[in-house]
């Protein structure tokens, strides 16, 4: 009954990602197929070379898929050029890094506000969502400190946060837990069912079977081929 | 987003003020031997030139080298001056004797000539008068000091009535000179006196004249046509038996020597701006390498080819531009030290080399940076966020 209501976020038919490794084929995907939809929580698990990272990078337009069909929050993903690809994850996608990856040289405030930047959004508008994504976190009173002076959880907080501001269409974690201790990690992982409570829509990339089975549902990767997890 | 750019380039200059120091020293360097050099250059031509203006703007001097057997005389030199384009003429013998007044004795440049070498060379007398007609109709032993030589032989001016000695003949002073400002006329001449023509040909040995100047009534090239005409139609159309100058054939040839000499001293400082502007290449690469992460990241959250473009150059344009401030204000000061220091030069910063140096340090930023920030615009955003420097 609540199937019809169901939107599509990632829509994935056939996709193939051939890299060449020394002069031979690997087949990185395989024919994945795969839907998420709007407002799920899902992990994407696999063992390293799986091919979870390249499903992370063409989920994240980081990098196109060589066949095959991506549809991401109802628009085709297809031969884009670099700077396109570019506009198309500052709006829909919000990544979070196992490493936080925040700019050592700016404030967590600033972190928080350059995906804005780059939405070429006015000084006002920047203002109110950076503070409205930092408050989310629950990190408003720390935004003056560099990443340096935040312990690991708060960094993943603050790149959580800058992943939030431009309010995508989904939240794209690659092992947000990974350099971070368990306890640290298990508050950043029910931020994320608080944020999936919230109505967001959170694809999570994970070896570890534990924090996998956090998410709503679960996708297993293995030699570049797809299976859901019952 | 430009004022984020710039924002951005100034944090990241900032973050590593050393090596940005060292990269604009390049830019410094080199602006201010662009700035210095040339403002010296231009100084001294200004102030040369005033000086060479002082000396006479519309006199014509004439030395005879070859007489061809019909040497002037002052009577040819009349002759000349009934042209209607010549107004004056004025031998002007010159040599050296030692002029003595009691025990104090120099030595002086005597300077053979007639009433008119006063007006033509725009003398100023302060005591006395010049040297009449008379005088050297008469041969008179009179002389005229100028202010110097005065000084150096009483120790003051007001010698009108004195006598005093040239090679070992008695003259009596009917005038002196007024004290001359100009540093080049006391260069040139130094020490002098002036004794009527004849007295001086006589002493001399040298009854013609070799050489004599000419003030024109109104246009100083046809005046000088006119003394050309006059002196080819008597050395029998040779060319080369006299040389014929007027003050402004000299300043044009020390304009197209100043011209020369700005050009070939900015020409080098280009060069060292240049080498500085490979400095922030170089500096500009490593820092590309270091910051593929930072790359990395920004691409991962929606930073296109432009923005990574744009933000790169415009740090290499900041670093050649600040480079240029901070060399432009030193300029400023090694000026202001050397003006200080020459006394009666004035060297200023003229607005054209600051807008050359300032358009130049942009020019080479922008090219410089062009590279690099390309560099860093095209790295794929998969590997550069691998990147673990």
């Amino acid at each position: 009954m609540m199937a019809a209501a169901l939107k599509p976020i990632i829509t994935m038919r056939n996709i193939t990602k051939i890299y060449n490794v020394g002069g031979e084929e690997v087949r990185a995907l395989d024919g994945a197929s795969l839907t998420i939809n709007e407002g799920e929580f899902v992990s994407l698990i696999g063992p390293s070379g799986s091919g979870k990272s390249t499903m992370m990078n063409i989920i994240g337009c980081l990098d196109v898929a060589d066949e095959g069909e991506y549809l991401l929050d109802g628009q085709s993903i297809e031969q884009y050029s670099e700077e396109e690809l570019a506009r198309i994850r500052n709006k829909k996608i919000g990544f979070v890094f196992q490493s936080f990856n925040l700019l050592s040289r700016m404030t967590a405030w600033e972190n928080v506000e350059l995906p804005l930047i780059y939405q070429q959004l006015s000084v006002g508008v920047r203002k109110e969502k950076t503070n409205a994504a930092l408050e989310r976190v629950g990190l408003i009173d720390r935004g003056n400190h560099k990443p340096t002076e935040l312990s690991g959880g708060q960094q993943q907080r603050v790149a959580i946060a800058r992943a939030l501001a431009t309010e995508p269409a989904i939240l794209l974690a690659d092992e947000p837990t990974g350099n971070l201790d368990s306890k640290t990690g298990n508050d950043i992982v029910s931020l994320f069912h608080e944020l999936h409570a919230a109505g967001n829509t959170i694809v999570l990339i994970t070896h570890s079977e534990e924090i996998a089975h956090q998410a709503q549902r679960r996708i297993r990767i293995i030699d570049g081929r797809v299976s859901e997890v019952e | 987003m430009f004022a984020q750019s710039v924002k951005m380039a100034w944090s990241a200059i900032v973050s590593n003020k050393m090596r940005s120091f060292l990269t604009m020293l390049g830019i410094i360097i080199g602006v201010i031997s662009l700035v210095v050099l040339v403002s010296l250059v231009n100084g001294a031509t200004g102030a040369v030139t005033s000086e060479v203006e002082s000396l006479g703007k519309d006199m014509i001097s004439v030395t005879i080298k070859d007489d061809k057997g019909s040497p002037l005389r002052l009577n040819n030199l009349a002759e000349m001056a009934s042209d209607e384009a010549i107004a004056l003429v004025a031998p002007s013998g010159m040599m050296i004797a030692s002029a003595k007044n009691g025990y104090s004795d120099a030595s002086v440049s005597v300077y053979g000539t007639t009433a008119s070498y006063y007006e033509i060379q725009g003398l100023e007398l302060s005591h006395g008068r010049f040297i009449k007609t008379t005088d050297v109709d008469n041969s008179s032993y009179v002389v005229v000091l100028s202010y110097d030589t005065a000084d150096e032989l009483f120790g003051m001016d007001e010698v009108v009535g004195e006598s005093i000695s040239i090679n070992n003949r008695s003259f009596y002073v009917i005038g002196v000179l007024a004290e001359d400002s100009s540093m080049m006329s006391r260069m040139i001449s130094g020490l002098s006196v002036y004794i009527p023509f004849t007295v001086q040909a006589r002493m001399a040995g040298q009854p013609y004249i070799t050489s004599f100047s000419v003030a024109a009534t109104n246009d100083i090239d046809t005046g000088q046509t006119a003394v050309e005409n006059y002196l080819m139609k008597r050395f029998k159309q040779d060319q080369d038996a006299f040389t014929i100058s007027n003050m402004s054939s000299i300043s044009d040839a020390m304009g197209s020597i100043t011209t020369t000499l700005t050009l070939l001293l900015g020409g080098i400082a280009a060069i060292s701006l240049l080498v500085g502007g490979i400095g922030i290449m170089n500096i500009m690469l490593v820092s590309v390498t270091e910051r593929t992460k930072e790359i990395g990241i920004r691409k991962a959250i929606g930073a296109g080819r432009k923005s990574i473009m744009t933000q790169f150059l415009i740090e290499a344009l900041m670093i050649s531009l600040l480079g240029c401030i901070f060399g432009l204000l030193l300029s400023w000061g090694i000026l202001a030290l050397v003006s200080l220091i020459s006394g009666s030069i004035k060297f200023s910063m003229s607005l054209s080399v600051v807008g050359i140096a300032v358009s130049f340090s942009s020019v080479i930023g922008l090219i410089f940076g062009l590279y690099p920030a390309n560099k860093a615009a095209r790295k794929h955003p998969i590997e550069a966020l691998r990147y673990e420097g």
